[in-house]
C-alpha cells in the first residue's frame, strides 16, 4: 500500500515544512508561491439510505480548491457541506462522481491505503475539538505523529513546538478540562498541523467559541495554517468570519451555488470587520 | 498507541475502578465458591486419603460411598488374605455413634476402629499424646477440630474421661486429621474397643484394608479380590473417586454451588461487559477522531483488546488475592480449616475471566468497527 502512495503522490508538490517565525506572522498575500490544485471534485453525488427513506445529500457537486489559501464552505444546514468535506477527507465514499485530493484519485485507493493517505496528508479540526480528556495538551497535539509511528518523545517535542506557535507555551501539561474553549481549539489546531498536512479540513471551528475566541482562532488560521502548498477548507455557518477566506463556496441543496473570490484583507478592513457571532 | 489505550482507559478513574471492581468481584465469587465446593466435596472422601498405609479397600459390594458401608462377616478377612498378590489385610471400622461428655452433653461422633496389632489407618500426625497410648484400655484419640467441637475454648487436656455408647472412654491423644464431610469429631480407637462402642449387631467390621505384595499392581490385585471373594475391592483412589461421584450425582451440592458460580460469571459479564461497553460508547467520538486521523481498524481493535486485557488482568489479580486472603483467614477457624484455593480453580476462573473480557470487548469492537469516521463532523 505504501508503494501505491508513493507512485500516486505528485512529485511536484513537496510536503510543507513549518514556516520560520517571520513567515508565520507574515500576511497571506506576501507568501510568494504559485497555487496548485489541491482538490478536484466532479459530479459528486451522495445518497444516504434507500427507497423512500433515502436522502440525496449531494447532487452532482463540482468543486476546485487550490493550495495557499483559505476556502470557506458556507450554506444553510442540510445543504451538504459536511457530506462534501467527509468525502474530500476520505471518510465517506461518494455514490457517484470523482474526487481527487492532492493529485490522488481517492476512489482508486484501497481502504487501508485511504487510511494511510489521511494520516499523512490531512489535518482535521472539529467543532467540538474532540480532545481526549485524559491526555494533556501536548499529548493530544502529538497524536497524529504517534499515528504515523513516530517515537513518543519526538512526537511530544514537536507538539510542544506547535503549541508554542499557537500561543500555549504555558499549557503543555494542562488537561482539556483545565483549558477554555478557545484554548482547546488552539490545541486542536496544533494537533491538526503538527504532522504538517497538505490539506486542513475544519468543521465549524468557531461554532463552540465565544466571539473573541472565535476571532482569535480565525486569526490563528491565517497565521499558522495557510501555506503555499497547503489547502485549508473551513465549513462555517458564521457569516461574520467570512472575510478570513480567499474563496467562499456557497452551497445550497447539495450543489455548489456560486463561488466568490475575496480580495486579500487589509488592516483597515480587518479593523472594521463585523464581530463574530456571540 | 498502547500508551494511548491505557491513558484512555484510566482517564475516567470512577469508570475504570468500576470496571476493575466488576472483574474483581466476579473473580472472587467464582474462585472462592469453586474452591469451597471442591474442598467440601473432597471432604466426603478425605478420610479415605488419610489412610496412607493401605492401597486397597475391600467392602460390601453394595457400598456406594464411604459413609454407607454395611458390616461384612469376619471370615471375609481370611478370604482376602488368601488372594494372591495381597501382602497383608486388616480389619477396619467406620461408623457414627453417640458420645456423652462429662456434663452429660450428647454429641454424635465418627468412630474409626483400627487393627489392634498394626494400627493401620491411624492418624499420621499427633498434636498431643502418642499413638502407642492407643493400646491402653478405653483409649481414644480425637482430631483437633473434634476436640475444639466437644470442648470449645478449653486447652488440650489428655486423660479426659467420657462415654461412648454408655461405655467409658479415655482421651489419650489429639491428632491432625482431614475434616470429614459432616463436621463431626473423628475418634480413633482399637478395633477391640470398637466392639464395645459400636451398636451390637451380628457383624461389626465394615472395611478390610489391604496392601499388595512387592511388584504387584494394586488395581489388578483389587480385581482379583473382587473375582475371588465377590466383595467390592477398590484402590484408594478408586474408592475416593466413587465417593466423590456419589456426592456429585446424588446431592444438591453441585447445583447449589453451580448457581453461585454461574452468578459470579453473570455478574462479571454484566458489570464488566456493560461498563466496558458504555466506556467504549462514551469514547466513540474519540475513536472516530482517531479513525479520521488515520488509525486503522486493526489498531483500534488492538487498543480495545489491550484495555480489556488490562482490566481483566488487574481484576483477576485482585480477585484471586482476595480469595487467597479469605482462605488464609478462615484457615484459623476450626470448622473451615482445610479449605484452600486450588490452582485448578484459579486456572479455571482465569479462563472464565478471559471469556468475560472477550465478551465485553467483542461488543465494543463491533461498535468501533462499524463506526463511520465521518461521525466526527457531527456536532454534539
Amino acid at each position: 500500500m505504501r508503494a501505491l502512495f508513493k507512485t500516486r503522490r505528485p512529485a511536484a508538490t513537496p510536503r510543507p515544512e513549518l514556516l520560520p517565525e517571520a513567515a508565520l506572522s507574515a500576511p497571506i498575500s506576501t507568501i510568494d508561491s504559485p497555487p496548485s490544485s489541491a482538490i478536484r471534485c466532479r459530479g459528486l453525488t451522495k445518497q444516504f439510505g434507500t427507497g423512500d427513506a433515502s436522502v440525496l445529500a449531494l447532487r452532482g457537486t463540482d468543486l476546485d480548491v487550490s493550495t495557499g489559501s483559505i476556502t470557506l464552505l458556507v450554506g444553510p444546514s442540510g445543504c451538504g457541506k459536511t457530506t462534501l468535506i467527509s468525502i474530500i477527507a476520505g471518510l465517506l465514499n461518494p455514490t457517484a462522481g470523482e474526487v481527487e485530493v492532492l493529485g490522488t484519485d481517492l476512489g482508486r485507493l484501497t481502504p487501508d491505503a485511504l487510511v494511510e493517505f489521511r494520516a499523512r496528508n490531512i489535518g482535521f479540526i472539529f467543532q467540538q475539538f474532540n480532545l481526549l480528556p485524559s491526555l494533556t495538551a501536548a499529548e493530544n497535539a502529538c497524536l497524529p505523529l504517534l499515528v504515523a509511528g513516530r517515537p513518543r518523545a519526538e512526537a511530544l517535542q514537536k507538539s510542544r513546538a506547535m503549541l508554542a506557535h499557537v500561543g500555549l507555551t504555558d499549557k503543555y501539561e494542562s488537561l482539556p478540562s483545565q483549558l477554555s474553549g478557545g484554548q482547546q481549539q488552539r490545541v486542536a489546531i496544533a494537533r491538526a498541523l503538527v504532522h504538517e498536512p497538505r490539506l486542513l479540513i475544519c468543521d465549524e471551528p468557531t461554532a463552540a467559541l465565544d466571539a473573541k475566541a472565535g476571532q482569535t482562532v480565525m486569526e490563528l488560521f491565517r497565521q499558522v495554517a495557510v501555506h503555499p502548498s497547503r489547502a485549508v477548507i473551513i465549513v462555517t455557518h458564521d457569516h461574520r468570519v467570512l472575510h478570513y477566506g480567499q474563496r467562499i463556496v456557497h452551497m445550497s441543496d447539495g450543489r455548489v451555488e456560486r463561488v466568490e473570490n475575496v480580495p486579500p484583507p487589509t488592516a483597515q478592513s480587518l479593523e472594521h470587520s463585523p464581530e463574530v457571532k456571540s | 498507541m498502547n500508551w494511548l489505550a491505557l491513558k484512555m482507559l484510566t482517564g475516567d478513574q470512577a469508570k475504570f475502578l468500576g470496571l476493575v471492581f466488576g472483574v474483581t468481584f466476579s473473580t472472587f465469587l467464582m474462585s472462592q465458591q469453586v474452591s469451597i465446593f471442591v474442598g467440601i466435596v473432597a471432604r466426603s472422601g478425605s478420610q479415605i486419603l488419610d489412610v496412607r498405609d493401605a492401597s486397597i479397600w475391600v467392602m460390601d459390594p453394595r457400598v456406594r460411598h464411604f459413609d454407607e458401608a454395611p458390616a461384612i462377616p469376619p471370615t471375609e478377612l481370611e478370604r482376602v488374605r488368601g488372594v494372591p498378590g495381597v501382602a497383608w489385610a486388616v480389619r477396619f471400622y467406620k461408623g457414627q455413634v453417640l458420645a456423652r461428655l462429662e456434663a452429660g452433653l450428647p454429641r454424635n461422633i465418627i468412630l474409626q476402629g483400627l487393627d489392634d496389632a498394626s494400627l493401620v489407618g491411624a492418624p499420621a500426625s499427633m498434636i498431643a499424646g502418642s499413638l502407642s497410648d492407643l493400646k491402653r484400655p478405653y483409649a481414644v484419640i480425637i482430631d483437633k477440630s473434634g476436640y475444639e467441637y466437644l470442648w470449645p475454648g478449653q486447652p488440650i487436656r489428655l486423660g479426659r474421661e467420657f462415654e461412648i455408647s454408655d461405655r467409658r472412654a479415655v482421651l489419650v491423644g489429639v491428632c491432625q486429621a482431614s475434616a470429614p464431610f459432616i463436621t463431626l469429631p473423628v475418634l480413633f480407637t482399637r478395633y477391640s474397643e470398637v466392639l464395645r462402642y459400636a451398636p451390637p449387631q451380628r457383624n461389626t467390621m465394615n472395611f478390610i484394608l489391604a496392601d499388595v505384595a512387592s511388584g504387584q499392581d494394586a488395581a489388578e490385585v483389587a480385581d482379583r479380590i473382587r473375582e475371588q471373594t465377590g466383595l467390592l475391592a477398590l484402590t484408594q483412589q478408586g474408592f475416593f473417586g466413587n465417593t466423590i461421584r456419589y456426592m456429585l450425582s446424588s446431592t444438591g451440592i453441585p447445583v447449589n454451588f453451580g448457581i453461585t458460580i454461574a452468578l459470579g460469571f453473570i455478574v462479571g459479564v454484566a458489570v464488566a461487559g456493560q461498563t466496558f461497553y458504555l466506556f467504549t460508547l462514551e469514547n466513540l467520538k474519540h475513536f472516530g477522531a482517531l479513525k479520521a486521523m488515520g488509525v486503522n481498524n486493526g489498531r483500534l481493535v488492538r487498543m480495545i483488546l489491550l484495555q480489556a486485557s488490562a482490566v481483566g488482568a488487574l481484576g483477576f489479580g485482585l480477585g484471586i488475592g482476595m480469595t487467597a486472603l479469605f482462605f488464609d483467614r478462615t484457615n484459623k477457624i476450626t470448622h473451615l480449616a482445610g479449605l484452600h484455593l486450588y490452582w485448578q480453580a484459579m486456572a479455571g476462573v482465569g479462563g472464565a475471566v478471559l471469556l468475560i473480557v472477550m465478551l465485553a470487548s467483542l461488543l465494543s469492537i463491533r461498535r468501533v468497527l462499524v463506526l463511520e469516521p465521518a461521525v466526527v463532523f457531527r456536532g454534539s
